[in-house]
């Protein structure tokens, strides 16, 4: 399990981080996001992804070239969508909205990302099973066409997913989903107020900060700052247990997942060369000619 | 590893800083520099050092915990914990009785805090899960060849494996223990045990009568200066009729159960060397599936315990695990067993192996050595030490999974028959077993440790490798350990250390980034992460990942220690080998620490 302490370092520069610490920026493999759906009145769908943990540096790539090594790797949720979580189970403890489900798409194993969702309070699971080469292909698009589907059949008024999966980086499951339902998105939310029948999102752009108001139905993405997650403790994934998961197949819900994009490689990036030092400016500029860059 | 000797003698001169201050106040306060007094930093705000009822910022906390009930209670998911589990749900299935037990565990995952060569002798398995085979037990390289030899600079003298040596190792097999760890949960859920990884025990909970309750779970969301964050929440209770405490090698809360009912009061202090692994990719022409190898000698000199393995394992690529095993009790100050190990790697015959491969993964993890001699008082009212925690491995064999199994298997047996029995007239809460001791000692663990118990003693001697292996070679492979004497052990590991004066300063070789590495980039690889904002242990001397060093003050003058906690992979050598023994080991936020993926 993340805690939001590491998900500073690990979300906003990830990549420089790596690089500086240990040499070598971790590849970023393929992993299946979770959207979660948020329901205001009724219920609020999480996304939640397992994803490899982010404190894993040392990721292989495969000896095939199609993708990275995950067996045996320790996953844990994705620290965007256990802020989504925390961010629902507010709601609800405030008693803005009536239920939370957590839904997660993948294999046998996401279950217990479901649960760690019910121990922090979310009230049930869906789990969307896709296993196998389905589960290697599963992409936003795909994952988005699901969440659609499953917030019609639940009548799902918020969905809540994290802005992005930390392992491939898409950022693009919200707001296809928010495309495929034609309901507004406030992305990369860092505060969350309901008014009304309204959502007000403050957003963190480029710029500093942007806030709008938006009608519900409504998908949100959770940015760092939305709030910190709190543990699921023992006693609450003991309770958890007793918490309904249901089981359903993309097919069920009409949605087919198969994949417009094909992998053709996944490679290391190079091996960084070491630097060259140079006394004077002259120098620099004779070097730069050497290298023919000038 | 911090060249030693630069440290070292800090770190005598902190020593005595620290002990004079120590000696001087009732609360001790941990002094990091031993110059400039006016930039004293607390080194750790552990409760155990700074209770939180005298703490202003726990005020008003709440610190009521969630108790729950359970019949038995397993601390720690290797292989004892988890063979203790599986017996216990076999027998209660087999007599038709309902039992509720859970393990918890401090690593994130089942397996991943799990460190060993290993070759693993499955006798014990084939009594616990006759079936394994079936049941796709990651056992997939049986033992082909056996090599042992002993090493110089530059040559390699093998010595011949004779049937009834103890590194004898036909009909074993090479296992990566973590991938078995884990197959041996998935066991043990399928028989219905709860496993909660991500939880460590923190504390153990005593009835009135001082018998043991149970174990809470570590408290979370406490910063690093001592104070609760928002997200604070305290540890859950968890009570049971029995405790069974796996923690593996220098437990923690097994520590405080030694002092709580003096079970070491009849044995010797527990010995202990650390095992350094890594895990490599090489090139397929040389790999030999199933190949043992075994070295003494180089790079250590005669007087300091200690060798290497080697092991080409069968899954799927072409892996190879290797290590080096060092005594803690070495002598001299200057000696990193860190570099030892990277050094050993460019002697000609384990380079010629090596070259062309990759570094996958790297970890370090203390092991018993004390064997017969060590072992404690097993159970206590309430409570029973299995595995590595009390210690059982066989050090000539250097195996220690099968006896950690099998004492797993007779708690279970043991503690099944009391909890189960109606008529039973416990005098205290927590239930009292001695049925355990009695069956441990009537088992193949007691015979086979007590057959080698004199071959690690046996290398105190001026001859110090080559009279233990003449000793090994009579008195064992002739004899069977029957001579009718036992030998001590020198003492505690802690105490062993010689003055930096008395002992010659050891040149490492810089690490080439091919074949041998550093110590800040072999940490990356373990995977180790723990939360940033929490306490930590009182600590004084090395680690095997960073953890403890002497960084120059800001003022300029003068050193002072700074802990890297983040870096542990909870190896406990710090709480073993520190030399003033002031530094107590205690759990982080569960599923903080090493990701060990199958080491």
């Amino acid at each position: 399990m993340h805690r939001s302490s590491e998900v500073k370092h690990l979300a906003s520069d990830f990549n420089t981080r790596a690089c500086e610490c240990f040499g070598q920026p971790p590849v970023q493999p393929f992993e299946s996001h979770c959207p979660v759906l948020t329901d205001r009145t009724v219920r609020v769908q999480l996304k939640v992804l397992k994803v490899k943990d982010g404190s894993v540096f040392f990721i292989r790539v495969k000896p095939d070239r199609t993708g990275v090594v995950t067996d045996g790797v320790k996953h844990s949720m994705n620290p965007f969508c256990e802020i989504a979580v925390e961010e629902a189970v507010k709601l609800k403890e405030k008693k803005l909205v009536k239920e939370v489900v957590a839904v997660s798409c993948g294999p046998q194993q996401v279950q217990e990302t479901i649960r760690t969702a019910l121990a922090m309070g979310a009230d049930r699971g869906i789990h969307v099973e896709v296993s196998g080469k389905d589960y290697e292909t599963l992409g936003p698009l795909q994952v988005s066409k699901i969440f659609a589907a499953l917030a019609k059949k639940e009548q799902a008024d918020l969905i809540i997913l994290g802005k992005q999966a930390i392992d491939d980086d898409c950022n693009q499951t919200g707001q296809m989903t928010a495309a495929l339902l034609d309901w507004p998105q406030g992305t990369f939310a860092s505060e969350v107020t309901l008014e009304a029948d309204k959502l007000k999102v403050v957003r963190e752009i480029d710029g500093g900060l942007e806030t709008i108001k938006i009608n519900l139905p409504a998908v949100v993405t959770a940015d760092l700052r939305l709030n910190t997650p709190r543990y699921a403790t023992l006693p609450n994934i003991m309770k958890a247990k007793k918490k309904k998961i249901t089981n359903v197949k993309p097919a069920d819900l009409g949605v087919d997942v198969s994949s417009r994009l094909e992998v053709l490689k996944v490679d290391e990036p190079p091996q960084r060369q070491s630097g060259v030092k140079v006394e004077t400016v002259h120098d620099l500029v004779e070097k730069l000619k050497e290298a023919g860059r000038i | 590893m911090f060249p030693a000797c630069r440290y070292s003698l800090q770190a005598r001169r902190c020593v005595g800083a620290l002990k004079a201050v120590q000696a001087e106040h009732v609360a001790p306060q941990v002094c990091s520099t031993r110059s400039s007094s006016s930039t004293l930093s607390r080194i750790t705000t552990h409760y155990s050092v700074y209770p939180r009822d005298k703490d202003p910022r726990w005020e008003g906390v709440e610190m009521e915990r969630f108790a729950d009930e359970a019949d038995v209670v397993i601390v720690g998911g290797g292989p004892a914990g988890l063979s203790a589990a599986i017996r216990l749900k076999q027998l209660a299935s087999q007599h038709e009785k309902e039992l509720r037990v859970c393990v918890v565990e401090k690593a994130s995952q089942i397996g991943a805090h799990t460190l060993s060569g290993a070759c693993l002798e499955p006798t014990a398995l084939s009594e616990l899960i006759p079936d394994w085979k079936e049941r796709g037990a990651p056992l997939n390289t049986p033992v082909t060849e056996d090599k042992f030899s002993i090493l110089t600079e530059k040559y390699r003298i093998p010595v011949p494996i004779l049937p009834g040596l103890p590194m004898n190792n036909h009909g074993n097999y090479l296992v990566r223990l973590g991938h078995f760890v884990r197959w041996l949960g998935e066991q043990a859920e399928e028989l219905g045990v709860e496993l909660y990884p991500g939880y460590a025990a923190s504390e153990v909970l005593f009835h009135e009568d001082g018998s043991v309750k149970g174990i809470a779970t570590n408290d979370v969301g406490i910063a690093k200066d001592g104070s609760p964050k928002d997200v604070f929440e305290r540890g859950m209770e968890l009570h049971a009729k029995v405790t069974l405490f796996g923690e593996g090698c220098h437990g923690h809360l097994a520590k405080q159960l030694y002092k709580q009912f003096n079970l070491r009061g009849n044995c010797e202090p527990q010995t202990y060397a650390i095992g350094l692994k890594e895990l490599w990719v090489i090139d397929e022409k040389k790999w030999c599936p199933g190949r043992t190898e075994h070295s003494v000698g180089w790079p250590l000199n005669r007087n300091t315990y200690g060798g290497s393995f080697l092991y080409h394992l069968n899954e799927g690529e072409p892996l190879v695990a290797l290590g080096f095993v060092v005594g803690l009790d070495y002598t001299n100050p200057y000696l990193s067993p860190f570099r030892e190990f990277q050094r050993w790697k460019h002697h000609p015959s384990i380079m010629s192996t090596l070259e062309g491969g990759n570094r996958i993964a790297y970890g370090a993890r203390a092991l018993n050595e004390g064997g017969f001699q060590s072992i404690p008082k097993l159970t206590f009212p309430g409570g029973m030490l299995i595995g590595c925690s009390p210690g059982f491995m066989n050090v000539p064999k250097i195996k220690g999974t099968h006896t950690a199994m099998k004492s797993g298997m007779l708690a279970a047996e043991s503690a099944f028959s009391k909890i189960t029995d109606e008529n039973l007239q416990s005098e205290t809460a927590g239930l009292y077993i001695p049925e355990y001791e009695e069956a441990f000692k009537k088992s193949w663990i007691w015979k086979e440790l007590y057959s080698v118990r004199n071959i690690r003693p046996s290398f105190h001697n001026y001859f110090g490798l080559y009279g233990g292996m003449v000793y090994t070679g009579i008195f064992y492979w002739i004899l069977r350990g029957k001579e009718p004497w036992t030998l001590k052990h020198n003492g505690l590991d802690a105490d062993q250390l010689k003055p930096a004066k008395d002992c010659t300063p050891i040149e490492y070789p810089k690490p080439d980034g091919k074949i041998s590495f550093d110590l800040l980039s072999s940490v990356a690889l373990s995977g180790t992460n723990h939360e940033h904002d929490q306490p930590f242990c009182p600590a004084e001397t090395q680690s095997f990942s960073c953890v403890y060093e002497y960084v120059p003050l800001e003022t300029g003058d003068g050193m002072r220690l700074q802990i890297n906690a983040q870096n542990c992979v909870h190896c406990k050598t710090c709480d073993i080998k520190d030399p003033s023994q002031n530094i107590n080991w205690v759990v982080p936020e569960g599923s903080g620490g090493p990701a060990y993926n199958g080491m």
